[in-house]
């Protein structure tokens, strides 16, 4: 790119997708810290939701694609999933039609939230295209359901290569690759020697390999044991929300899906339909994927900042939402936050 | 928990399998311990000196004759093609049913006090089905089978635990909302089961969500039932919440017979032969095993002593942060029967 930017040219368009249920909410408390922090970003919304899900029709609108594909950026707050019937997940969707083929989700012990969990600082790279995700169901006969887990390796080692690229860039020691190998012999097994392989090309990151179960138990009893995780699919799924759970919940974690050209940071709890339009919904798990994409940006400086305001206010513990055991409302949390800003 | 099928007064018969990794050391404590306390029960051990090769005819018709089953863990090498031994036994027994209960030990710290569920796992189907293949180089399938008969007989016998054992809740893990036919058929199987059931609480969670909820709010769950893989995961998640894989015992029941073993299997190669393993798992699952007999006394008998043990002494295995083997752990035990028995006296 050219030398000097003009202010202009330096206005990085993100598309917003604030999602159903409390995502409005989450979505309003990005854009007004962004706004006191002078990111120098503008926002493109696009109002996806299920409830605008026509049958028939594209679950994910093209101008929606067509914008996060042109503009490389876009944050998305929760979208609602239908349970054992109704259309295909529109997060899934999105992440397909993307090409996002990696999740990050960062999780360290956040000082001022007590857990009855220490020292944890884990990384999760979930490999985001394929495996148990495929959608690739059907009934034999009656009363007879399989489902496909597909593992490529051309997937595999592009999941393990950007595991590994992401422990050296981030000063990170070990990637530990999770699987069931043991049981999925050449599914799993695949995905595995992937990452061995992978990890030959790196021996500046120490390599270690973990059946799910037990590292799931070791994240309990010895957190420390893990620095980066590389995992397929589903497991990425549930070792990303268990790791969560042990640092205070999926309202404090931050996300981000990446593709070739594409970034989408997304909250991934729910949409809280218990407490949406009540201004009671802890909008940190945006915040903090917002964060990472601002460092995507190569904002560090905006995001280093908003990332400690953040966690002052944490710390101080006098502005904390419901859902960590305090009182004070989405806003007025903001508020805070902006306040230390 | 059904009743036996023999008359009580009979001396059992008990296929022992002790297993591979920490499994000898930990089967020779539970011998230890039933010998101390005269359960009647006799064991009649199998040492399986290939396991790559399969299920050996004499151990087929050893279980076909006793139906009763303690085994140790027998480990599964990563490069393996066949089926594991632990397989072929659940499969071939037709043992669907996966029972581990993590309960509070009084003296052993726990994550969490009050931690009290019971996992009742498929253990049959699912990801278990051992049905892969590569279609073209770099592109390999998995099957993953669910079926209605399997998932409606799996939630029956949730249910019944639950209805039998006084507990109030059933909880059904599944992934329904991406894999909508196949957990989607689980989920409805249960659902439909629990429509039987209105005085238990039924709720369903996905397996993600279950793993949050678990480790920051244990005390919500009760019964958890789930299929193959995640029953894997989740009993993992809760026995190390618990306070370690070491500790909880778990019974493989099927309409015919039983097997019982350490709760979450493994083989712990790295401290095998070393005689540091925790025994209590093992010695719990024989204990479940003596309820699963109706020896409501033994039973008792045997855990008020390991729980002696915990409560009352700082003699622990290397696991639970102690210095003793396992065979000190064992004499402690036995210890405390003796003290028992003599305040009885
Ligand atoms: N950001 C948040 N702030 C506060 N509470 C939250 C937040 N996210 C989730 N929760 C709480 O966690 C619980 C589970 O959340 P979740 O959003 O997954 O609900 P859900 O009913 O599963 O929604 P969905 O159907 O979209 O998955 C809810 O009771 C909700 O109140
Ligand atoms: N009964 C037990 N007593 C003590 N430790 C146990 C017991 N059962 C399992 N463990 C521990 O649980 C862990 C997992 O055991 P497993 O056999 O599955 O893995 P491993 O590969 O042998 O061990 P590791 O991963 O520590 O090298 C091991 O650390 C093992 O020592
Ligand atoms: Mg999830
Ligand atoms: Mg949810």
């Amino acid at each position: 790119s050219s030398s000097v930017a003009s202010p202009t040219d330096a206005l990085h368009t993100v598309v917003l997708i604030p999602g159903d249920g409390i995502g409005p909410e989450i979505s309003e408390a990005v854009k007004k810290v962004f706004a006191a922090a002078r990111v120098p970003i503008q926002w493109e919304e696009h109002l996806i939701s299920t409830k605008n899900v026509v049958p028939g029709q594209d679950l994910i609108p093209s101008t929606a694609l067509d914008a996060i594909r042109r503009h490389g950026y876009g944050i998305k707050g929760p979208l609602e999933t239908p349970i054992g019937k109704g259309h295909k997940s529109l997060n899934l969707t999105l992440r397909q039609a993307l090409g996002l083929y990696a999740n990050v989700r960062p999780c360290r012990t956040v000082p001022g939230i007590r857990t009855k969990f220490d020292h944890v600082d884990v990384v999760t790279i979930r490999e985001n295209t394929e495996g148990e995700y495929v959608g690739l169901e059907h009934e034999v006969v009656p009363g007879v359901v399989e489902s496909l887990k597909v593992i490529t390796r051309s997937a595999s080692e592009r999941g393990a290569r950007f595991a590994f690229e992401f422990a050296r860039q981030n000063k990170r020691r070990r990637v530990t690759a999770v699987h069931k190998a043991s049981v999925l012999k050449l599914s799993d097994g695949m995905f595995l020697e992937c990452c061995r392989r992978t990890a030959k090309e790196y021996p500046d990151i120490e390599f270690r390999e973990a059946l799910i179960e037990l590292c799931c138990g070791y994240l309990i009893s010895q957190p420390q044991r893990y620095d980066v995780l590389v995992l397929t699919n589903l497991a990425g799924d549930i070792v990303s929300d268990l790791a969560a759970g042990l640092v205070g919940g999926l309202g404090l974690t931050a996300s981000l899906n990446k593709g070739e050209h594409t970034v989408l940071a997304e909250a991934v709890h729910g949409t809280a339909p218990d407490i949406a339009g009540k201004d009671l919904a802890n909008p940190t798990a945006l915040l903090l994927s917002a964060v990472m994409m601002l460092r995507e940006m190569n904002l560090h400086d905006h995001a280093d900042r908003i990332e400690r305001a953040i966690y002052t206010v944490i710390k101080e513990g006098k502005n904390l939402t419901g859902d960590l055991g305090g009182k004070a409302r989405c806003s007025e949390y903001t508020r805070a936050i902006i306040d230390k800003l | 928990v059904y009743p036996s099928a023999t008359s009580l007064g009979d001396t059992k018969l008990i296929t022992l399998l002790p297993g591979e990794g920490i499994g000898p050391e930990c089967m020779d404590s539970l011998v230890s311990v039933f010998g101390a306390a005269n359960v009647p029960v006799e064991f009649e051990a199998y040492h399986i000196p290939e396991p790559e090769k399969g299920l050996p005819s004499a151990i087929v018709d050893a279980v076909n004759r006793n139906r009763l089953v303690m085994k140790g863990p027998f480990h599964t090498p990563y490069g393996f093609q066949g089926t594991s031994i632990n397989i072929l036994l659940r499969r071939g027994f037709d043992l669907f049913a996966n029972v581990v209960h993590v309960f509070p030990i009084p003296g052993v710290k726990a994550k969490y006090d009050n931690i009290d569920i019971v996992l009742v796992r498929e253990n049959t189907e699912g990801e278990y089905s051992g049905l892969e293949h590569s279609a073209v180089d770099g592109v390999v399938e998995s099957l993953k089978i669910v079926t209605e008969e399997h998932s409606l007989r799996i939630a029956e016998y949730a249910f019944r635990y639950a209805m039998r054992n006084n507990r109030k809740k059933v909880t059904c893990v599944h992934k329904a909302n991406i894999l909508k036919s196949a957990d989607g058929l689980f989920l409805e199987c249960a659902r439909q089961v629990a429509s039987k059931y209105p005085f238990i609480e039924f709720e369903s969670m996905i397996v993600d969500a279950t793993c949050m909820r678990m480790v920051s709010q244990p005390q919500h769950f009760d019964v958890v039932l789930l299929p193959n893989l995640y029953g894997n995961i989740v009993g993992s998640v809760a026995t190390s919440l618990g306070g370690g894989t070491g500790l909880f015992p778990g019974a493989n029941i099927g309409p015919s017979g039983a097997m019982f073993e350490q709760g979450v299997r493994h083989a712990g190669k790295g401290i095998a032969g070393k005689g540091i393993a925790n025994p209590t798992a093992t010695i719990l699952a024989g204990v479940m095993m003596l309820r699963y007999l109706k020896m409501f006394d033994f039973a008792d008998f045997i855990q008020d002593a390991v729980t002696e043990v915990y409560e009352n002494t700082d003699i622990r295995t290397p696991d639970m942060g102690g210095r003793a083997t396992t065979k000190e752990f064992t004499a402690a035990i036995i210890e405390k029967m003796e003290e028992i028995m003599a305040e009885l006296a």
